[in-house]
């Protein structure tokens, strides 16, 4: 019994998580030091994942061209190469590296430190002192991530093209101009703008699931590994259902 | 008759099975320090959190006459992010519309009383275990607390250390009139400075009297825990 309810008591404290940090957002704004904390957010957020986003979304790219020019060359279509590589980054796998990247990178580091908060008793004194976890510590965490992750997922398209467009250029003889103005021609602004939910909502889940995974630590360091791991595959899981699911939304 | 700050009625607490609190009785009254001295896993840390509302009874009754309550941490819990004075300052930004100035004159004054002025700068790593006690004290001073609750100040620390933060606590008390509430193992420091010793055994209230009263008593719990803290050399 209690192996179906531990799933059931999960949601259910990610959806209490996600309320609060949501009612709490305007405070990040408003309190003393809600934009300092904000600005920190976003830096480990948006900055610190630069070099892991820019090395995946790169041979994302390179992957997708070379998969892809093979069978368009069977057919002697490589001209078709940038649209195809700008297309699909722009529809799914330019959120999808950024959502990976940002559980990977970010929600296990935010699992671990407040995990390790809650086992440290900081939580409990931040109680005591009166200054509610949901406002000072999940908020501006949750906000960053929603508001970085576009962006990211905007940058790693923009990077995965340029991968793309290397090996369509060194591979199959594909002009890089000719490349670049055959992925912007074809593309859509329905494919980005779709691109773009995508990335906020992934965000959204990494921060919320990361954040309840956190503050639902017990038993000391071993509970803070298992809440870190549990952090990491739990977004993952929510990336792909959700991606599956704003497509299907959509086209 | 003295006011009381603090009453336990009959307070029971369960997790799962076990009952931690199992009928415990006692009051603490204003100004006064209560040492709380008992074997380990008797449910005295578990009474902190009661009186501060981390936790509620399972039956019983908990009254507290203040909700101006400070609460030093074993490990002082102070934020690894923020230096000394941020953590200090923490409460009063976060919770207050004190401007900034004010909240300076309290932080300084509050880090001076606790011998850390030169230390404001340094984060909680940088610091020892002493010293980070003595900045959850000072953190638990600066919103004026009328009750503050010491869980294990003088656990891992050398003697020396131990016995500054014990003065330390016997000062808070006596210069701001703060009630205080002492959770320790270290019976030595218990009788130095508490008004009355709360022995706690299995969940309940063996007896409650004061230092001289404890040292003279024939009641046998009293007596083994007395003689069992001399073995070690108190």
């Amino acid at each position: 019994m209690s192996s179906i309810l531990k799933p059931v008591e999960a949601v259910g404290w990610a959806g209490i998580v996600a309320a609060k940090a949501v009612a709490n957002f305007p405070s990040v704004l408003c309190r003393r030091t809600g934009r300092e904390d904000l600005f920190r957010q976003l830096y480990a957020t948006g900055i610190r994942t630069l070099p892991v986003v820019t090395v995946v979304s790169l041979f994302m790219g390179m992957i997708l061209a070379l998969q892809v020019g093979l069978e368009l060359a069977r057919f002697n279509q490589e001209t078709l190469l940038g649209a195809a590589v700008m297309m699909t980054l722009l529809r799914e796998m330019g959120a999808f590296c950024c959502g990976i990247c940002l559980a990977a990178c970010v929600g296990s580091a935010i699992a671990a430190e407040l995990g390790t908060m809650k086992v440290n008793e900081e939580i409990d004194a931040l109680v005591i002192l009166r200054i509610p976890p949901m406002r000072f510590l999940a908020a501006p965490r949750i906000l960053a991530l929603i508001l970085m992750a576009p962006v990211l997922a905007f940058y790693c398209c923009i990077i995965g093209a340029v991968g793309g467009g290397f090996v369509g250029a060194t591979q199959f003889n594909v002009d890089f101009q000719q490349y670049m103005s055959g992925a912007f021609v074809m593309s859509e602004a329905k494919d980005l703008y779709v691109g773009i939910l995508k990335a906020t909502v992934f965000g959204f889940l990494v921060g919320v699931i990361s954040v309840a995974e956190g503050l639902g630590t017990t038993r000391g360091a071993t509970g803070v590994g298992k809440s870190t791991q549990r952090a990491v595959i739990v977004s993952f899981l929510a990336i792909l259902i959700s991606g599956y699911m704003v497509t299907r939304l959509f086209y | 008759m003295a006011e009381k700050m603090i009453e336990f009625r009959n307070v029971v607490k369960r997790f799962g099975e076990a009952a931690v609190l199992d009928g415990l009785t006692f009051d603490v009254e204003k100004g006064e320090i209560l040492a709380v001295v008992g074997p380990s896993g008797t449910g005295k840390s578990v009474t902190l959190k009661h009186i501060v509302g981390l936790l509620e009874p399972d039956a019983g009754e908990v009254t507290v006459a203040t909700d101006r309550i400070g609460y030093l941490f074993q490990s002082g819990a102070l934020l690894a992010w923020k230096t000394v004075w941020e953590n200090v300052a923490l409460p009063l930004v976060e919770t207050t519309r004190l401007k900034a100035g004010e909240i300076d004159r309290r932080v300084a004054a509050a880090l001076a009383a606790v011998g850390l002025a030169d230390d404001a700068a340094k984060y909680p790593a940088e610091i020892s275990g002493g010293m980070q006690k003595r900045a959850g004290l000072a953190r638990a001073i600066v919103c004026e607390a009328e009750v503050i609750l010491y869980d294990e100040p003088t656990s891992g620390l050398d003697p020396v250390t131990s016995a500054q933060i014990t003065r330390l606590i016997r000062d808070v008390n006596r210069t701001r009139g703060v009630t205080s509430v002492v959770v320790t193992h270290d019976l030595g420091s218990a009788f130095r400075i508490a008004s009355r010793i709360l022995l706690v055994k299995d969940g309940r209230a063996i007896v409650c009297l004061t230092p001289d009263e404890f040292r003279r008593s024939e009641n046998p719990e009293a007596r083994a825990f007395l003689a069992a803290a001399e073995g070690e050399g108190l």
